[in-house]
């Protein structure tokens, strides 16, 4: 059984220290949905009041209809998997998993087959009688897992889950929590500041800064058009560039990249309550964004350095006034540029984004998302 | 940490029952200890006589002076003698290491009274020592009575508690540290003077402060040795026993007197070490090296030498319980005689010693388990309270609480005085503050997050207690058990103040008998408590398979 799960104006203090300064969220039912950040942002906190390990200090949680803010976490029906999987030393795998049932005080039998069961689909049923001390953190994460969804909570709550396995271990296991979440279908609430681990897993993503959310979108759309300077140099790499911006007579607008490379784009909202024909705008193109050419029009850079890493070749490029842009193309067969190389760059423009001066959000309106 | 807003749990109701006990058998004798100091001994109403009376005559205030002597003394000269100790074993590769660690610990788990008598027979008047240096060599020996004596067994006794302080702050310090002391020109001496030294500071004032409560509390050594050396507990005792009828109210006024001078010396202390205090933690804790020729060999004395000294007292009194006595006195060949009159004597004694020890003991430990639960998992104002209130007897010493028990439960309804129910009263309350920081270490060391795991599960927060956080402390609570137990089937002080016929254990047996001169049986009964002592801290080892303790 799963729940939707609505945060209204939500606050969280620390003495007199706000940490969550009101934060309003909807998480649909049986969707797998990650809060982002940089640590620090309340992410951690945030989810630990939805356990109800911390308290709430304004507003409401809401499982469903049903307001939890006063509920002890032993009775808000959640399973938590930990950053340090919080495996009880003392009983085996089994023991460990059949824990939360026995709380329930089913019958032995059932106990017994649902304990197989979920084993069998963490993928390890082999390791039932053994001493959690004796098996790896992967191992260990996946009775946590299992320990977690076994009770069928309404609600699967994960901290970080994967922080403390190596890299290869975080691949495998992000794809099987993902597929296991897929297969029982339960409400999700995932925290992590790995912005690739946060893109792999989820179906939405809340990305946090300061106790308040920035956005709130897929994967796709938090990546491709961020609400903000934020959210975009926060997902993946980007080059913030300050430019110019005017608007021209035939609705489009005009972006000054270098005294001789002009784009034109389309889709800008013009701030109301400026009536001047040109403003400052904040670009944010991403390494992949640029394209580099040496004969056609550009803005005109020298290749500082470059580095050859496989699949792509990375350059460090600087422009005309001195700026530093990081550009990420595809390797070819050929020698890639050595540094010194005097380069043109063009950029595409259907996939960078525009940011106000000021406010830092988006210009971009209109536009598919 | 698990914070249910002002929601009360189980934990609350838990703090208040010990709170109350706490208050009951604590606070309220000291209480009437204090006023009774204040009380006039004819008239009934407030008066400062005890206390002019103790400031007039030399012979109290004298007492003062010498406690304060001794202590500072002993306090010294175990740090000097310590920290070498330590350093050499921490750096140094040493022959029979972990032989010598054990023997260090048995050396200062036997009660110092032991030693006292057993440096009596040794160097004191009649002593072996004695005797052979005046009859072959026509040398007087010093006299071993008095400052001198006190000095050398309180040090002997109380250096190693420093040491373990220190093995375990040396553990924390990381080879870097003195690699890079040495990479910037800095080796022997003047690495430890200028590296180590100022990194252990912190524990040393700690040690120090275990050190100058033990030696300004012990009671049975100045007793037996100190002779015209009075000391504080002793004329605290004296006065309160005494034949003339004892002076309730002139002994508490003593009694305040220590506490307020124990109490502004642990507030000096926790002044100094908090602005002192840093966290080591060693990625590379220091490795033992094999030194080469003189500084070898140099160290290898100094440390044989020290734990020789230290057991020697011990090895005499075992050595002596085998000897052939004649009446008092000891006389040529071996016999188990000692032995047989001990147990035909003091029989009782083993069995009170035992069953007093081991319901104390449960006590502690319950206690101890729960204070330390909830003073680290859940702060708030009423834990905070029990924590200090639980600490308080780390400051009195145990002839004050002694008699503060006396003075507190001599009436209907709460008359205790005479019973067994008194002096486990007493153990547990002397023993505590030890456990109870041993059990929070424990919890300290388990991640909140297994019994938030446990709360996600459904279990209630007894529940997650008993089934989750008890098992995993078990095994550091058994460890911390044993300790509790050696310690408490060594005191003396309290329970020489409340015991009855009925009531006489092991400790209480051993000092009478000495006392009394009948050094034969002292000396098997004091043989019979070292070896229960040596097996408990095998059985320690064995279980926690470790080599060193901390207290």
């Amino acid at each position: 059984m799963s729940i939707a799960i609505h945060f209204t104006d939500v606050i969280k203090k620390y003495g007199d220290t706000t940490v969550i300064p009101g934060l309003s969220l909807k998480i649909k039912k049986g969707e797998f949905f990650t809060l982002l950040g940089p640590s620090g942002c309340g992410k951690t906190t945030l989810l630990r009041m939805v356990a109800g390990f911390n308290s709430i200090e304004g507003g409401e949680i809401h499982f469903d209809d049903k307001v939890v803010n006063e509920l002890a976490p032993q009775h808000r029906n959640i399973g938590m998997v930990f950053q340090n999987y919080a495996i009880f030393p003392h009983m085996t795998v089994k023991q460990n998993v059949a824990f939360g049932l026995k709380n329930k005080k089913l019958p032995k039998d059932e106990i017994e087959k649902r304990v197989d069961d979920i084993l069998e689909v963490v993928q390890i049923s082999q390791f039932k009688d053994t001493l959690p001390e004796n098996l790896s953190g992967g191992q260990q994460q996946r009775i946590a897992l299992a320990r977690a969804i076994v009770i069928e909570p309404d609600v699967l709550l994960m901290d970080e889950p994967l922080s403390n396995l190596d890299a290869k271990l975080r691949v495998e296991m992000r794809e099987a929590i993902k597929s296991i979440q897929r297969k029982v279908g339960i409400t999700t609430i995932y925290v992590t500041h790995d912005q690739e681990e946060a893109m792999a897993v989820s179906d939405r993503i809340a990305v946090m800064k300061s106790g308040e959310i920035q956005q709130v979108g897929t994967p796709k759309e938090i990546y491709q058009r961020p609400e903000n300077i934020f959210v975009a140099s926060f997902i993946g790499r980007t080059n913030v560039l300050e430019r110019q911006i005017n608007r021209r007579e035939d609705g489009s607008y005009r972006l000054h990249m270098d005294p001789s490379y002009h784009v034109s784009i389309k889709d800008i909202v013009w701030s109301k309550e400026t009536n001047q024909e040109t403003m400052m705008a904040k670009l944010s193109v991403r390494p992949e964004e640029f394209i580099i050419d040496d004969d056609e029009s550009g803005m005109e850079g020298t290749i500082l350095t470059s580095s050859f890493l496989g699949m792509n070749t990375h350059y460090l490029v600087e422009l005309g006034d001195g700026e530093h842009v990081e550009i990420i193309q595809e390797s070819i067969l050929g020698d890639y540029l050595p540094a010194g190389t005097l380069v043109k760059l063009r950029i595409k423009k259907e996939k960078i984004n525009v940011f106000d001066h000021n406010t830092e959000r988006t210009m971009l309106g209109g536009r598919s998302k | 940490m698990i914070n249910q807003g002002k929601k009360r749990d189980v934990w609350t109701t838990i703090t208040l029952g010990i709170l109350i006990i706490y208050g009951l058998v604590l606070i309220y004798p000291l209480f009437i200890l204090f006023k009774e100091s204040f009380v006039s001994g004819d008239r009934g109403t407030f008066s400062l006589e005890h206390f002019y009376k103790f400031f007039e005559k030399k012979y109290y205030y004298g007492a003062l002076f010498n406690s304060l002597k001794v202590t500072v003394a002993v306090t010294i000269s175990t740090v000097i003698l310590a920290t070498p100790l330590a350093y050499i074993m921490t750096t140094f590769k040493i022959k029979g290491k972990l032989f010598l660690q054990i023997l260090i610990l048995i050396s200062s788990m036997a009660p110092p009274f032991i030693g006292a008598y057993s440096w009596i027979l040794l160097m004191g008047r009649n002593g072996v020592v004695t005797n052979f240096m005046k009859d072959i060599f026509h040398i007087n020996t010093p006299d071993i009575y008095g400052f001198t004596g006190i000095l050398l067994v309180l040090t002997l006794q109380l250096t190693p508690l420093v040491y373990m302080y220190l093995m375990g702050a040396l553990k924390g310090v990381d080879s870097s540290l003195l690699e890079a002391a040495e990479s910037m020109g800095y080796t022997g001496i003047n690495k430890m003077l200028r590296v180590v030294l100022p990194l252990i500071v912190p524990t040393l004032l700690a040690g120090s402060l275990l050190v100058f409560m033990r030696a300004l509390a012990d009671f049975g050594t100045p007793m037996l040795i100190g002779e015209g050396f009075k000391t504080m507990p002793v004329l605290i005792f004296n006065e309160f026993i005494s034949e003339m009828g004892g002076d309730d109210g002139f002994a508490a006024a003593i009694s305040v007197i220590v506490v307020v001078l124990a109490l502004f010396v642990f507030l000096v202390q926790k002044y100094i070490s908090n602005r002192k205090s840093f966290s080591m933690n060693a990625l590379r804790p220091i490795k033992a090296k094999q030194e080469k020729g003189f500084k070898n060999v140099l160290a290898h004395i100094y440390v044989y030498g020290f734990i020789g000294l230290a057991i020697l007292p011990q090895v005499y009194v075992i050595y002596t319980a085998f000897l052939k006595t004649s009446g008092r006195i000891f006389v040529k060949g071996y016999s188990l005689d000692s032995f047989r009159v001990a147990f035909d004597r003091a029989g009782d004694a083993l069995v009170n010693t035992f069953t007093l020890g081991l319901i104390a003991l449960f006590f502690v430990v319950l206690i101890a388990i729960l204070i330390g639960y909830v003073t680290v998992r859940r702060r708030n104002i009423l834990t905070n309270g029990l924590d200090i209130m639980s600490m308080v007897p780390y400051i009195v010493p145990g002839s004050v609480l002694g008699i503060a028990l006396l003075l507190g439960f001599n009436n209907k309804p709460l008359m205790l005085s005479g019973t067994a129910t008194i002096i486990i009263i007493a153990f547990v309350i002397r023993r505590l503050p030890y456990t109870i920081r041993s059990s929070a270490a424990i919890i300290h060391q388990i991640n909140p997050s297994i019994e938030e795991a446990s709360a996600s599960l459904g279990a209630s927060n007894l529940k997650t207690f008993f089934k989750v956080t008890l098992p995993m402390m078990l095994p550091g609570v058994i460890s911390g058990a044993i300790l509790s137990w050696v310690t408490i089937i060594s005191e003396l002080s309290t329970s020489i103040l409340l015991y009855t016929a009925h009531t006489k254990t092991m400790t209480i047996s051993i000092y009478t008998e000495v006392i009394r001169g009948n050094y034969g049986i002292a000396a098997a009964l004091a043989t019979i408590l070292i070896f229960i002592t040596i097996i408990s801290l095998l059985i320690f080892f064995k279980l926690t398979g470790r080599k060193e303790v901390s207290l």
